[in-house]
């Protein structure tokens, strides 16, 4: 079971971004759990400071950019 | 080895020769097509206009691509943790220089204000730096730079981001001096902040990469309002008359400047469509001081901004941030309307 964050705080890219972890999870058929995490204290304590960011069991995997679904899925695997 | 060269050298050379081909072909194309193909009369308002369109179309669109690319590769050298880790070691004045600078290069769009703001500030980076990082960051906008770059000519465009980052270092500084750290919501300095570093090392083909998504990202966003603008430039440029601007928009007209930046605020989104505007209000008889000052409001001063900055800082120093910044570029309107 991966818990997979999506950081931000409801821009247009944090949505994208969302919606394409959930992609690339899908179809790698791995079993997920998606949390987004809006609220700018709870983003401060990953230690990102630019949003989008997506974070895999704790560890911040990409912060501030929009990467592809293969990027993604190599992420999260 | 042989497709190396071929990949690095050889057809990026190959495209920029080309490119250089097309671009400086197309005053001549607009010509052609205006008098030639459509075989409009000369002298007219409407074919002055549509070879204005025609020639200024293509020209910004190729140079917004290409500038957006090589920005794409520069910015991928560069983070807001690298940026915060040299200018948390700096002293104020040092540091308000090198904040200015680095919000040229650092990837940062205004949604990232907050968090931005917050890191910087409880990793020890001085509260006026980081509004130098502030102020320079989207002030000196890539898209801005191009289109006066290609229209107006390189020394515009160098006083534009000259002008932008005297600005930024005064304000920041000033800001500084002031000492409003209690100005800031006390949650601010109550914040956790992990100190995680992402590792990401990069292949030059990844930089490539970023390159080419910042040009799709950016000129999918912004090619109407290109157009827009200079569709509303092409019929200022072919019907208003010569000089028209001049009593209202000149350097006689004293209140031109503050009334520009006033106007320039609400205007956010449309930095893209506001300088074709501009050239052709420029060519009508405003003066550069005037134009120039609305033009950095509209870029430099936004509502919505503001209204992020609202969440950490208290009205009063959300007042005086911007009343210095737009003190600034009123000042600096006036004194290129003197000067030139």
């Amino acid at each position: 079971m991966k818990k997979i964050q999506i950081l931000g705080t409801g821009c247009q890219k944090c949505t994208k971004l969302a919606d394409l972890t959930r992609q690339a999870a899908d179809e790698l058929g791995i079993e997920y759990e998606l949390e987004k995490v809006t609220k700018i204290s709870d983003i401060m304590k990953f230690g990102v400071m630019v949003t989008p960011a997506l974070v895999v069991d704790g560890q911040v995997k990409v912060a501030g950019g929009l990467p592809n679904v293969e990027r993604i899925k190599e992420m999260i695997k | 080895m042989k497709t190396k060269v071929l990949k690095w050298i050889l057809l990026p050379a190959a495209g920029a020769v080309i490119w250089w081909l097309i671009y400086s072909n197309l005053s001549a194309f607009a010509g052609w097509f205006t008098y030639s193909l459509l075989k409009l009369e000369q002298g007219r308002h409407f074919s002055s206009s549509v070879e204005f369109f025609v020639f200024e179309t293509p020209k910004v669109l190729m140079l917004l691509v290409i500038v957006v690319f090589v920005i794409g590769i520069i910015r991928s050298f560069f983070t807001p943790e690298k940026t915060r880790a040299i200018l948390s070691s700096k002293t104020e004045a040092v540091g308000n220089v090198l904040a200015a600078l680095l919000g040229i290069v650092t990837p940062f769009c205004s949604c990232s204000a907050v968090p931005l703001f917050i890191g910087f500030v409880t990793a020890g980076v001085p509260l006026g730096v980081t509004f130098s990082f502030l102020i320079s960051a989207p002030m000196i906008n890539e898209i801005a730079l191009v289109l006066l770059f290609g229209m107006f000519g390189w020394k515009v465009a160098a006083l534009y981001v000259g002008v932008g980052l005297l600005i930024a270092i005064v304000a920041g500084w000033i800001l500084g001096r002031l000492h409003m750290e209690k100005y800031i919501e006390p949650w601010v300095f109550q914040t956790q902040v992990a100190q995680t570093d992402v590792q990401q090392t990069m292949s030059r083909q990844d930089r490539v990469n970023c390159g080419l998504t910042a040009v799709r990202d950016i000129v999918s966003k912004v090619w109407i309002y290109v157009i827009l603008g200079i569709a509303v430039g092409a019929g200022i440029h072919g019907y208003v008359p010569q000089d028209f601007l001049a009593s209202f928009m000149g350097k006689s007209a004293w209140w031109s400047v503050p009334a520009a930046v006033l106007l320039g605020v609400p205007m956010y989104s449309n930095a893209a469509g506001i300088i074709p505007i501009v050239k052709a209000l420029l060519e009508k008889g405003a003066a550069l001081g005037t134009v120039l000052a609305f033009m950095m409001a509209v870029i430099g001063l936004s509502l919505p901004e503001a209204i992020i900055l609202r969440n950490i800082l208290k009205p009063r120093l959300v007042f005086t941030f911007f009343g210095i910044v737009a003190a600034g570029i009123i000042i600096i309107g006036y004194l290129f309307n003197m000067v030139l």
